[in-house]
């Protein structure tokens, strides 16, 4: 049988206000009004969500895991960027 | 090119010092293939698993019991969605999946194909079947696959109000008259058994089990499963005054769990094989939705392209 199948869509939910939008999974829907609704239905049931973001999947670029030292290895090596590199004098609170 | 060995090396390290695999990362066609399949299957059982319960919707006893068997009847819809999205992402078609369902290609769990004769079966599935599930699916959380296990950890927070909803129904027909009484204990006659073969064969005729121990996608073996099942669930069981049907069931001081009787593996084969009560009308079922929703999709998608070119 021939199947119509509906785009991916990616749904993020935000818990309560002021937290950051999480990564819930995903969602088929024709377009972003039934991803909403969908993701309500699948991923809000007992009041997980205020707030919902779709994405449409083929727009999310993601790194690869293969360059993972490569890519993230400027933020690696920097001691210099955390507190505990600087030494304080005794007695002093900082 | 790339170097297998190598890659495989580093995936089973990986595997080793638990670290969790997420999609994008190397992995075994192996691994991605048997995770496909066990997946699949999951979620195609929790689709499959609305039929017995949707049968008595309509039929609750009062609004408190409908509401409650709706709204876990529309979270075995959700919890289908979150694996077929989990599945997904190791490159499975959501539509060849469900496909594959429907020409029988794909199984799901023998359970499901028992039918629902009473109310009190409503009450056997939510605590029996989800119970079951609940010591299944809380190992699985822990599996090396992240989706998979985050799929799972979304699940198990919600099966514990099917399970004490079921339980609720069982306990308050205890307290019934003895017609109530005995359409309770009749259901347990008939689930328990099957309910124990839900955690698949022993560990020495089951032919995946030792593969998806060594990659951690299993954490306990089938046996371990079912025993902590039973361990659980008898003296809930004797709470209300249920008996199991097993002449053989004891608790054993020393060991500390219940010893049970053999369990019909002959019967499980053939409800696997599509011999069960229900194989047929199951699967008739979900292909019947599936070609009458067809016209829902399509319109759907017309609109969708509609509002695509009215905007441009």
């Amino acid at each position: 049988m021939e199947t119509t199948q509906w785009n991916l869509w990616e749904v993020f939910t935000q818990e309560s206000p002021g937290d950051p939008h999480v990564h819930a999974g995903s969602v088929r829907a024709p377009d972003a009004e039934i991803a909403l609704q969908n993701a309500r239905d699948v991923y809000a049931r007992r009041g997980e969500a205020v707030n919902l973001w779709v994405v449409p999947t083929e727009y999310i670029t993601a790194s690869t895991p293969e360059d993972q030292g490569a890519f993230f290895d400027p933020g690696n090596d920097k001691a210099y960027r955390h507190p505990n590199f600087y030494k304080t004098p005794d007695g002093v609170k900082l | 090119m790339e170097d297998i060995p190598a890659l495989e090396k580093k995936f089973e390290e990986k595997i080793a010092s638990g670290i969790v695999i997420e999609p994008k990362d190397w992995m075994p066609e192996r691994y991605r293939k048997q995770l496909i399949r066990m997946m699949s299957q999951h979620a195609h059982s929790e689709v499959v698993g609305m039929l017995p319960e949707g049968n008595w919707v309509t039929r609750a006893p009062s609004l408190r019991r409908k509401v409650g068997l709706l709204a876990k009847v529309q979270d075995e819809a959700g919890h289908g969605l979150y694996i077929y999205s989990a599945t997904e992402t190791l490159g499975a078609d959501r539509a060849k999946l469900v496909d594959d369902l429907h020409t029988g290609k794909a199984k799901y769990s023998s359970i499901f194909n028992y039918p629902t004769l009473t109310w009190a079966d409503i009450g056997a599935i939510g605590w029996l079947v989800d119970g079951a599930a609940i010591v299944n699916q809380t190992a699985l959380a822990k599996c090396s696959y992240g989706p998979y296990a985050r799929a799972m950890i979304r699940i198990c927070k919600e099966e514990s109000f099917h399970n004490k909803q079921g339980y609720e129904i069982l306990a308050s027909l205890m307290k019934g008259p003895p017609e109530q009484q005995k359409m309770a204990q009749d259901s347990i006659n008939r689930w328990w058994w099957p309910c124990l073969m839900m955690f698949g064969p022993s560990d020495g005729a089951s032919p995946n089990s030792e593969e998806l121990m060594r990659w951690k996608v299993k954490r306990y073996t089938n046996d371990e499963l079912r025993q902590r099942f039973i361990d659980r669930t008898i003296p809930q069981a004797e709470h209300i005054g249920l008996t199991m049907p097993d002449p053989d069931l004891k608790y054993n001081e020393t060991t500390r769990h219940y010893e049970f009787g053999e369990i019909n593996w002959e019967e499980f084969n053939q409800v696997i094989k599509g011999n069960g009560p229900c194989n047929y009308e199951r699967v008739h079922a979900r292909k019947d939705a599936d070609e009458k929703g067809l016209w829902v999709r399509e319109a759907a998608e017309a609109y969708a392209k509609k509002k695509l070119t009215m905007n441009s």
